[in-house]
């Protein structure tokens, strides 16, 4: 073995090959394993491959931005995949083998995402990936992971309207978020609220999350006077006339403020909000982008009493959520990451971390890695996430999740105000844009059209 | 039993001081009170809707905020039901409670809590409170609450003078209550933008003390709407001065710089993050060394400490770098810009996103001027800044030597050489000066933005907008130019939304440069470098 390893090393070096030693190794084993064979009978020839390299550790992507704008917020899905992995090989990996992740940085950038992904799929040709926050970086990978057969955990809450059979998506579908919160509001515990103020940045989720909740709203009969639309820049500063408008609609009372304002934005808004004299009484601000890690780089005073929806908060009192947020503090510390045993889980790195964990009972259950193998395996997965259990859904590729109504505290952790009954039902297709597509990869070829 | 009643209903009519003392004890009445809360407090939990509703009016008229603990614990523990009757309960104790709070917000923002629950016993507490209310806006908060309470009164006579009232208040939070009535009484078609369930009361049946309503709440929506358009226009002038405020302080540095000595300097925002950094790191200092009475002053400090670090930092950036590229614009371009790279990135690895500036609280919320106006004290304080800086500025550059110097060298610097100005020095403690001053626009931005690495990028564009428009060279320029952008800005935004808003002034931007392409004031003569 180790002569034949010493020919296919030199024979690849020779050929000039630019792979890295590491790759060397691996690939010299596997070829010197399955010559002869694979150039007869190429079936055979793959299993001989995988035969030979069974002991050697499964390859995983981890496709987050670690430089640019979007590292604030990715960097601690990065940490969570890797401490997740982490577990798994301590308790001896999967299949017997370990885990080895393969982590590159698509710097913010939404070409670059695409080419990471090709180089990850082709090139370290890894069993699956984990990465992507925001939707046009996950727009920008699919027709790569389509193309390639490849298959991506995508952990963040989005606007829907997508049924891939490459991606498993462990965040919350607009059904599990946005819609559950603004009847919460509406509903008498949630303070009955007549009118709604639609605030977002001018991109893709906002425009397509309000555009959902807007034809909601009129389904259930609120007046198309009391519901209005509002979008902002990018790093928009001034809130001064929005506010103003806010303080105008909801006079009189009645009035809820929903908010997709993202990133940097948020700090003014809600400053505005409290300076100009409004409270979370008289208006409280619904917000979907801002989770527990947001909060730790902002002045809370201005949010206290103010909520947010999410299907997880570190404050959940879990046994299994607390040593997950244990745990987490303790490997940041341990890994000289930045601010250590002070950061906080939240709701998309909850679903990165479950999504690792899915993805191996899957594994386990197939008993092998392939993507098509994997798949089926993953429909219908539970796992006792920190947050309580979740389920993979049957036929979707999205997961049926708790919805938890959150009050945001001084300490920048929030209180749990409401909480669904069970797990709601993932819809990518909104019954209210879309009433006639569903999305169904066992009994359909993913999206179809509902018979009326 | 009889005689508590008695003096309960003593207070109610009375609504006077010696009435609320009357309630006093009798609500402390430590023998019979206690067992009757218990009482009450089991009821919450019958299933019998009769008996939880009266445990619920007990706990209304006779409890006090001690029991806000209990309710609490209760409404942790218990099931939908219990919750939902506990609630109402909760929040009329708590509001009561803290209607004789010491702080001015929270007696304010009691009394317009208590007008949301619309409860007939928080006319009586409101009514009581009203005589000894000292502060004039919780007085005006009391009387409007009153006057939504009676608005919802069965008596069309007080419904009437509850209208009349709220319209003298200029109350805006009554004007969807006033519209319904205006429109319930059957003129409809006058109001009809209103809410869609005042449109299908019916309108048929009207009676004399209806209309005698009806005509009270369209007085009143008539004269509260003339004063919102008032009071919308008062606001959308101070929205435009603020705006235009924080420009010029952005713009001010840059105008020196840029404008003054021809340094086309792309890392002009990331002096106003490093501003606003040593505005959180005077905040750290403050919590780690010195007693946290002193922390609202930390702000103080903060202002000359980021004008001195960014101004150091600009000393130094002058004489390791700039120096060398004096009169070559395009190499300057790029040699900031990369300086700005590295300073973002060197922000990030230092900072990391832990940091949060605490707006001091004498500058947070807002000055209430007249009804439906109030005016943040943040934003200002950053009017006053700015004021301070332009005159500051004027007096260094047109009243003292060193101004006279710093023209003179702008204006020809072989000249100022000749006449044994030191030239070097000159640069040097402009460019230095104008650092501090973006330094110092940073620690102003900390109190309306957040403290980010990115925090420059935000800004920078505006800043240069500001400057080019002004006239690169002119101060008054870059006055007139900010003030400008920014009322345009807030006169467009209401119509146009935040986003055309914006694409609208950099179109006028443009058109404008077209116009008169060295923008709006010249200098007029030779310039040593044209």
């Amino acid at each position: 073995m180790k002569e034949t390893d010493k020919n296919g090393l030199s024979q690849q070096a020779r050929a000039g090959n630019n792979q890295s030693r590491r790759d060397f190794l691996v690939s010299g084993g596997r070829v010197a394993a399955g010559l002869g064979v694979a150039a007869l009978l190429g079936d055979l020839g793959n299993w001989a491959l995988s035969y030979a390299a069974d002991k050697e550790p499964i390859k995983i992507g981890v496709l987050h931005s670690l430089s640019g704008t979007m590292a604030i917020s990715e960097v601690s899905l990065r940490d969570v995949v890797l401490m997740a992995v982490e577990e798994i090989n301590a308790k001896g990996g999967v299949l017997g083998r370990k885990i080895q992740p393969v982590v590159v940085d698509p710097a913010s950038n939404w070409d670059l995402f695409a080419e990471k992904a090709k180089q990850l799929l082709l090139v370290d040709k890894v069993a699956v990936v984990f990465g992507c926050w925001t939707s046009v970086s996950r727009k920008s990978v699919l027709p790569v992971f389509e193309k390639n057969n490849g298959l991506l955990f995508y952990p963040v809450q989005y606007e829907g309207e997508e049924c891939s059979h490459n991606v498993f998506y462990t965040g919350a579908a607009v059904n599990q978020q946005a819609v559950p919160a603004v009847e919460y509001l509406m509903s008498k515990e949630g303070g009955g609220f007549k009118k709604f103020y639609l605030l977002g940045t001018d991109y893709v989720y906002p425009r397509t999350t309000n555009k959902i909740l807007r034809a909601m709203l009129l389904a259930k009969k609120v007046p198309a006077a009391n519901i209005a639309e509002e979008y902002t820049p990018f790093h928009h500063q001034d809130y001064q006339t929005i506010v103003g408008k806010i303080k105008k609609f909801s006079a009189g009372g009645g009035a809820a403020v929903i908010s997709t304002i993202n990133g940097d934005s948020n700090v003014p808004f809600y400053k505005e909000f409290a300076n100009q004299g409004l409270r979370a009484e008289d208006a409280p601000i619904m917000a979907f982008s801002v989770a527990e890690d947001e909060l730790r780089g902002m002045d809370t005073t201005a949010l206290v009493g103010h909520l947010a929806a999410w299907n997880y908060y570190q404050s959940v009192d879990t046994p299994q959520n607390k040593q997950f947020v244990a745990n987490f503090k303790a490997y940041c510390k341990k890994n000289n990451l930045p601010d250590g045993d002070k950061r906080v889980t939240d709701d998309p790195i909850e679903a990165a971390y479950f999504g690792v964990h899915v993805w191996k009972q899957a594994v386990e259950k197939a008993g092998k890695t392939d993507v098509d193998s994997v798949r089926k395996a993953v429909y219908g997965q539970k796992f006792l996430a920190p947050g309580g259990e979740i389920k993979m859904d049957e036929a979707n590729h999205h997961t049926n999740k708790p919805v938890l109504i959150g009050e945001i505290l001084k300490d920048g952790q929030f209180k749990t105000v409401w909480r669904s009954k069970g797990l709601v039902k993932p819809e990518p297709w909104s019954e209210y844009t879309n009433p006639d597509k569903g999305c169904d990869w066992i009994s359909h070829q993913g999206t179809y059209q509902k018979k009326a | 039993m009889k005689k508590m009643w008695g003096i309960v209903a003593l207070a109610v009519l009375c609504g006077s001081v010696a009435g609320v003392r009357a309630e006093e004890p009798a609500l402390t009445d430590p023998s019979a009170a206690p067992v009757m809360m218990e009482e009450a407090l089991k009821d919450l939990a019958s299933e019998d809707a009769a008996v939880q509703e009266a445990a619920v009016q007990t706990l209304i008229t006779r409890g006090d905020a001690a029991l806000v603990p209990k309710l609490e614990a209760m409404r942790a523990e218990g099931d939908r039901s219990l919750r939902m009757a506990i609630k109402p309960v909760l929040d009329l104790l708590k509001n009561k409670a803290k209607l004789t709070s010491r702080k001015q917000e929270e007696r304010r923002s009691a009394a317009a809590d208590l007008a949301a629950t619309g409860n007939p016993m928080a006319l009586v507490w409101l009514e009581a409170a009203f005589p000894t209310e000292q502060d004039r806006w919780v007085r005006y908060q009391i009387e409007e609450s009153i006057g939504l309470i009676k608005l919802a009164d069965a008596d069309p006579a007080v419904k009437a003078a509850a209208a009349t009232k709220l319209g003298e208040l200029h109350s805006q939070n009554a004007v969807p209550a006033l519209k319904e009535l205006a429109a319930s009484a059957g003129s409809a078609q006058a109001f009809s933008t209103g809410s869609g369930q005042a449109l299908s009361t019916d309108s048929a049946a009207q009676t004399p003390e209806q209309a005698l309503v009806a005509k009270a709440a369209r007085e009143a929506i008539e004269r509260i709407e003339t004063w919102s358009s008032w009071t919308s226009a008062i606001e959308t002038l101070f929205r435009g001065i603020s705006l235009s405020s924080v420009l010029l302080l952005m713009a001010l540095g840059l105008a020196i710089i840029f404008g003054l000595m021809g340094v086309i300097n792309m890392a002009h925002g990331e002096f106003m993050m490093l501003g606003a950094y040593a505005t959180f790191l005077t905040q750290e200092g403050f919590k780690a060394w010195l007693p946290p009475g002193l922390f609202d002053y930390y702000f103080l400090l903060a202002m000359p400490c980021s004008f001195l670090a960014a101004g150091l930092f600009g000393l130094l950036l002058e004489a390791s770098l700039i120096r060398f590229l004096y009169g070559r614009p395009l190499e300057t371009l790029l040699a900031t810009w990369g300086v700005s790279l590295i300073l973002i990135q060197g922000a990030r690895v230092v900072f990391g996103d832990l940091t949060s500036v605490v707006a001091p609280s004498w500058l947070s919320g807002g000055m209430q001027l007249m009804v439906g106006v109030q005016l943040p004290y943040n934003r200002m304080f950053i009017i006053a800044l700015a004021a301070v800086c332009v005159l500051g500025i004027y007096l260094l550059l047109f009243r003292t030597g060193v101004g006279l110097r710093v023209r003179a060298v702008m204006q020809n610097r072989n000249m100022s050489a000749c006449l044994a100005i030191p030239t070097r020095k000159v640069d040097a403690y402009t460019f230095a000066f104008g650092s501090g001053l973006a330094g110092l626009a940073g620690c102003a931005l900390t109190l309306i933005g957040n403290v980010e690495p990115g925090l420059g990028q935000n800004y920078i564009v505006d800043s240069f907008m500001v400057v080019v428009t002004g006239g690169v060279g002119k101060l008054a320029g870059t006055i007139v130019a900010s003030l400008g952008i920014g009322g345009l800005n807030k006169l467009l935004e209401p119509s146009f939304g935040a986003v055309y808003g914006k694409v609208f002034i950099l179109v006028l931007v443009i058109l404008f440069l077209q116009w008169r392409p060295s923008g709006l004031f010249t200098i007029k003569g030779r310039h040593v470098d044209s």
